[in-house]
């Protein structure tokens, strides 16, 4: 696999951001140009006089990559000239303050693929909640305490928004799954306007989890149906990832920090089955469990 | 005043080219001369109708630009900034609440150094929500590292598009360029203003060529982080850019004049100025106003004269100290307060005479804000409050002109 980001960037060891990068960059392969908000990416990537990017790469502000894009695409076809044209951002700048850049380039129609890595709160500015945060997550502007559970709101459902844009190429992938987020990015490109990907991206350091065990909490995430992986084709769900075994949502929950107060503190119980229950409401939704598949219990 | 015309042309061949336009077409067409490759922008009185212009001239196919018609100014000037980048020459316009939503984006601009040109049809910010003209917003963004022009009529708005380019887009400035036109004032007159030419602009502008672009046969990257180690050098070079500039415009203007025939002075121009005692500055439109008034005073045997600022940022601060230092005192008009102290130029001006043995008073007068009229009358009260000033000692460094005490 071609690395365009060169290795010797400042991100925390065991973050899954640069393999997110890696992977879609070599899907996208070195005709390509990418934009990047504010966030992580830009400030482990590039503190000046260096930078880790092998591609043409541009960093702007917090909230308007997709603006950014929108007009590197309108030059580009002004030029005649034919490059990909990425967005890799985080979920606090797509979901939050970016939406209303990302709105007008979607509505547009610009030639634009859009990658949100997802690691579900604001990292780069110590672990605040964003409005990808799942509910039940401890987070140091919702953090759990004596009355609190933590995020006390769902998450914004974005490749619903990026579909009732009419976006025609919508997917979630996982950082655990190369071969289906490759493919993703793929056909992405070959469908013209705008994509959007979001990826789920364990970061270690805002989830509390052991070095070493990114890509196992990823595939957790997948295997529990709290992030089902699928797409969309011009409004259409035409695909999923099925789950061989649908693992219980504890095994995610118990192995990362972020979640240990549910299992400590009174009342934990009822949380973790309404978390259940929105993996099992996932389950339904996507059809992503074969028929006649069991879910089975708990390893421990 | 300088006239310079080395290509002459018949007064006949001139009025035959004059036509009635309005402010925002005469603009919108000076742009379409500059070709530009992306257009973004996003409609607010009384910038609106410069993008309608340039609009139909795209779906005319007179001007072959990628027009996007974007959700926001936040949007329009974030679009530019990649259009820039990928080596675009790239246009928008706005004014007030648009310029301030702009805000972040600008300092971008300026930053990385992308040399886009923006106008700005200055008009009051809210609250209380006001659409006519003061230059609020546009000095409100002096700071943001835009070389900012401002124009005195139709003619000059839309003459200083072309200039504009030449300016921000020389590799040694690469700075994006405001110029600053009156709204409604300007925007949406209907003057007699002579069209620039296609191939006169063509003449003039080269073609935009950048050295660094987003290009996937040489990767570069735009807008990386900079630490303290770095931070100042990157702000001291973009600071030093427009130290180069001050010579820059001057030059430009005299191309400009020397090609065009028309000249509006280089970083200031000034009027009567030469054995005035009493100094005016100021910028805009009201100069058409000063200069009348200018006129009526000066057959009185008053000694009245004016100095034009033209470059508000860079700040001509070598030329106001030669063209201030005969004058006996010195009354600053400008449509802007800096809540809290006084007019920005005011403060500016003051400033740039500190270190000079220039020591007269200075007294300033915030005027004609959201929109009122500033009238021969506002005029000539300036000018007696100044001659006061000078006579028995300054009585108010600013004052609000025309304040209505029956409205406090
Ligand atoms: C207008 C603005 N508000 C706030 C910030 C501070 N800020 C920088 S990055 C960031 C959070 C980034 O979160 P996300 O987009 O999820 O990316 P991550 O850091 O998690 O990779 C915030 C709040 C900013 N740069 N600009
Ligand atoms: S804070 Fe998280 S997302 Fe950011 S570099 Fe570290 S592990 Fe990656």
């Amino acid at each position: 696999m071609e690395k365009f980001l060169a290795p010797g960037h400042r991100a925390c060891a065991g973050c899954s951001m640069p393999t997110v990068i890696n992977l879609v960059l070599d899907a996208a392969g070195p005709n390509t140009i990418v934009a990047t908000p504010t966030g992580c990416i830009e400030v482990t990537t590039t503190p000046y006089p260096e930078s880790a990017w092998r591609v043409p790469w541009i960093h702007s502000l917090f909230e308007n990559a997709a603006a950014v894009a929108s007009g590197i695409e309108a030059a580009l076809k002004h030029f005649g000239k034919n490059h990909n044209v990425f967005v890799i951002a985080g979920d606090g700048s797509t979901l939050d303050i970016g939406m209303g850049c990302i709105s007008g380039m979607f509505d547009r129609g610009h030639n634009v693929k859009y990658v949100c890595y997802d690691n579900e709160a604001y990292m780069n500015t110590g672990v605040q909640r964003s409005s990808s945060t799942p509910p039940c997550t401890s987070t140091t502007t919702t953090p759990s305490g004596k009355i609190s559970f933590g995020n006390p709101r769902p998450k914004k459902d974005m490749p619903a928004i990026a579909v009732a844009h009419r976006v025609p190429y919508v997917a979630t992938a996982s950082v655990a799954y190369p071969v289906d987020l490759r493919r993703k990015v793929k056909r992405a490109i070959s469908i013209p306007g705008p994509a959007y990907i979001q990826v789920n991206a364990p970061c270690i350091t805002g989830w509390s989890f052991e070095a070493g065990t990114t890509v196992e909490i990823a595939r957790l995430a997948v295997e529990t149906c709290l992030w089902p992986l699928y797409e969309y084709v011009n409004g259409e769900l035409v695909g999923v990832k099925k789950i061989h075994v649908k693992r219980p949502v504890e095994d995610y929950l118990k192995a990362q920090g972020r979640y240990r107060h549910l299992f400590r503190m009174k009342g934990g119980e009822e949380m973790i089955r309404v978390l259940q229950q929105m993996a099992d409401d996932n389950a339904r939704k996507f059809g992503l469990l074969y028929e006649g598949d069991l879910t089975c219990t708990s390893e421990e | 005043m300088k006239m310079i015309a080395k290509e002459e042309l018949s007064l006949k061949e001139r009025m035959a080219r004059m036509k009635v336009v309005e402010g925002s077409y005469a603009v919108a067409h000076a742009v379409k001369c500059c070709s530009p490759d992306v257009i973004s922008a996003y409609p607010i009185t009384p910038q609106t109708h410069i993008v309608e212009h340039l609009s139909q001239f795209v779906a005319d196919g007179e001007l072959d630009s990628e027009f996007l018609t974007v959700d926001s100014e936040f949007s329009a000037m974030s679009s530019l900034v990649g259009a820039s980048a990928a080596g675009a020459r790239c246009y928008s316009s706005t004014t007030s609440q648009g310029l301030a939503l702009m805000w972040e984006v600008l300092y971008n601009a300026s930053g990385m150094r992308l040399p886009i040109v923006m106008t700005v049809a200055n008009r009051a910010l809210s609250a209380p929500l006001n659409i006519w003209n003061d230059q609020q917003d546009s000095v409100g963004a002096r700071d943001s590292g835009w070389i900012q022009l401002y124009a005195e009529d139709v003619q000059e708005a839309a003459d200083a598009i072309p200039q504009a380019y030449k300016i921000a887009e020389d590799p040694e400035i690469l700075t994006p360029v405001m110029v600053c036109m009156d709204g409604f004032i300007l925007t949406h007159v209907y003057e007699p203003v002579e069209l620039l030419s296609q191939e006169e602009v063509d003449r003039f502008l080269p073609p935009y060529r950048p050295k660094h672009i987003l290009d996937p046969e040489n990767p570069k990257t735009f807008g990386a982080f900079a630490d303290p180690s770095y931070f100042t050098e990157l702000r001291y070079m973009q600071w030093d850019a427009h130290r180069r500039a001050l010579k820059k415009i001057e030059a430009v203007a005299v191309e400009f004049a020397e090609q065009f025939g028309r000249w509006y002075g280089g970083l200031i121009d000034t009027y009567h100025a030469e054995d005035a005692e009493v100094m005016i500055v100021t910028m805009g439109s009201v100069i058409g106003t000063i200069k009348d008034c200018i006129d009526d005073m000066r057959s009185e045997g008053l000694k009245v004269g004016l100095v034009k600022i033209r470059s508000y940022r860079p700040f001509p601060t070598e030329a106001l100290r030669k063209a201030l230092k005969d004058a006996e005192v010195i009354a600053v008009i400008e449509k802007d307060v800096t809540v809290g102290n006084e007019g920005a130029l005011l403060t500016d001006l003051k400033a740039a005479l500190y270190n000079t043995p220039t020591r007269i008073p200075v007294i300033g007068f915030p005027a004609g804000l959201g929109g009122r009229d500033i009238t021969i009358r506002d005029i000539r009260r300036v000018v007696d409050k100044a001659i006061a000033a000078r006579d028995r000692g300054i009585e108010a460094e600013m004052e609000f002109l025309s304040l209505r005490e029956d409205l406090l």
